[in-house]
């Protein structure tokens, strides 16, 4: 049992990882990327050109990948979804939706069906491990992961308390108007947000090609899990985005000790339980949270 | 040359149009007292100045330059910073957080946090409390430094004694007459017609959007003043230029 609850908090840090830039970016500008799992997945597969063709170890490859998804956020903030948010809430999610399709397919013509993996680019670190007391076996690439995630979480925490753009960043998404009253350029904090958000994302695919394998349409579950653990978490909170991580992974870790096909679903229970209890927990009441389920609640 | 310089300004509220083609001038040093009833304009017209709302016509010019089309992040760079009127303090920030982004502008200057702190002493216990956890007079301060952080040349402030007890409000005037005579321009809307008389160089009283009357403080009645707040009196009653 105890190895099952260390094999979870571990994989946790992979679901904060992916989470982080789809809770970073609702959080800034109030805009569900459901493009974010496509992202990540062409972010594993960048690496893996590099590494098949270029010979470029992933590590390495990072050196290249990250700054073009900054590049990519940057550009897709300032062109489609400033554009896009103009027009409604509704909109900007309608936009990452198209975009997730156009991104899964054009992988799909240049890589075809193949499923692929990054594992064979980093040598034995995708089956090393360490044996910890209680014979309790830690991957090596787990805890790589997990060190990785809450550096990341914590860094980014840093950067958005102690550092004049975090701190612009945070202005623009309380009260964006305010903001530039107070002379924060907003466009230029979105477009920095969104660049921040895509190299977490690119980072995200990054383990994901070397933990498990991907094809070009793999984005929707990563997306999935992202989705689960930012709401487990809280939408927006940094620190609850790891605790969204670990136990999405842990109540999947659990499902799968039931029941071989409970992986999934262990992690969909959480995830609706968790719902369910902040929807309760945010005014509705009961009989608002049954009309809210049958969808007589505007 | 005047420090800013108002021409025939128009701003529209989707049909409504706020502000109807007000022109006016203020000096580098000056204080002019904006009044007016409720619904006059008063706040649009200084959110026109700050570049919150986009006029429809006429020109706001700014030490020389037009600021046609300038956003309000590019204007704060210029010199002008707006107190908005129920101060807008971003509330999930520490007051010490609020007053950073006050230099988010990057203008050269003397203001630092430390200064605010001794120009509004109540904040000094305050400074990493959360915005949304301090009291209205608070916040006010707060606000007030935000927009002095960023050095300003002229100093727009939206309605500072609103929502303010009357021993806060003392405070909070204290604090202004220090920054007017150590020179900073101010532009100031306020309902207090008596405050705003007694700190101000020029008023000029606004109703239905235009300029109902406009002078120097010292050489205008509260009589006066009263007169055009109800609409009774429409003509200037010398020289603002514009």
């Amino acid at each position: 049992m105890m190895n099952q609850i260390v094999q979870g908090i571990l994989l946790g840090g992979y679901y904060a990882l992916i989470a982080c830039g789809l809770s970073f970016m609702f959080s800034v500008m109030r805009i569900i990327n459901l493009a974010h799992g496509s992202l990540a997945v062409l972010s594993a597969f960048a690496l893996w050109l590099l590494a098949s063709r270029f010979h470029i170890s992933p590590f390495l490859g990072l050196a290249i990948v990250l700054p073009l998804m900054a590049v990519i956020g940057w550009a897709l903030q300032r062109f489609l979804l400033e554009r896009s948010a103009r027009g409604g809430a509704l909109l900007p999610i309608l936009t990452t939706f198209g975009l997730a399709i156009v991104i899964d397919n054009v992988l799909f013509e240049q890589f075809g069906a193949d499923t692929r993996s990054l594992a064979p680019f980093i040598g034995s670190l995708s089956y090393d491990s360490w044996e910890w007391p209680g014979s309790i076996y830690v991957g090596k690439l787990a805890v790589i992961i997990f060190v990785t995630a809450v550096v990341l979480l914590g860094g980014l925490q840093l950067f958005l308390t102690r550092t004049g753009l975090g701190r612009s960043i945070r202005a623009t998404s309380e009260d964006p108007d305010t903001a530039g009253l107070v002379g924060v350029d907003a466009r230029r904090a979105n477009a920095l947000a969104a660049a921040i958000a895509m190299v977490t994302v690119g980072l995200a695919g990054a383990f994901l090609g070397m933990r498990a394998t991907f094809d070009p349409y793999a984005g929707a579950t990563q997306l999935l899990f992202a989705f689960e653990a930012a709401v487990i978490g809280g939408a927006g909170s940094l620190w609850g985005t790891l605790v969204g991580g670990i136990v999405l992974a842990l109540a999947q870790t659990l499902g799968a000790k039931v029941h071989p096909q409970g992986f999934l679903i262990g992690g969909h229970v959480a995830f609706l339980i968790v719902l369910f209890i902040r929807l309760y927990t945010s005014g509705l009441g009961l009989r608002g949270l049954l009309r809210f389920s049958t969808g007589k609640v505007s | 040359m005047s420090l800013l310089s108002v021409e025939d300004l128009v701003v529209r509220h989707g049909l409504l149009q706020a502000v109807r083609g007000v022109s006016f001038g203020i000096e580098r040093g000056e204080t002019l007292a904006l009044v007016g009833a409720n619904g006059a304009g008063k706040t649009t017209l200084l959110r026109a100045i700050a570049g919150a709302h986009q006029a429809a016509s006429g020109r706001v010019v700014f030490d020389g330059a037009d600021l046609s089309g300038v956003p309000s992040h590019e204007r704060v760079r210029k010199g002008i910073a707006l107190v908005p009127e129920g101060r807008r303090l971003f509330v999930q920030m520490t007051v010490e957080e609020n007053l950073l982004l006050g230099r988010a502008a990057g203008r050269p200057g003397d203001w630092s946090v430390e200064r605010v702190l001794e120009t509004f002493p109540n904040l000094k216990l305050r400074r990493h409390a959360k915005a949304g956890h301090l009291s209205g007079g608070e916040q006010q301060a707060t606000a007030i430094g935000r927009a002095l952080m960023s050095n300003p040349d002229l100093l727009l402030l939206d309605e500072v004694s609103l929502g303010l007890s009357p021993l806060v409000v003392d405070r909070v005037y204290a604090s202004l007459q220090g920054l007017i005579s150590s020179g900073t321009t101010i532009i100031l809307v306020e309902q207090d017609l008596n405050r705003a008389l007694s700190v101000s160089n020029k008023v000029i009283c606004m109703l239905e959007g235009r300029v109902a009357l406009a002078g120097d403080s010292k050489n205008v009645s509260r009589d006066e003043v009263t007169k055009a707040y109800f609409g009774l009196h429409r003509k200037g009653a010398g020289g603002v230029p514009a």
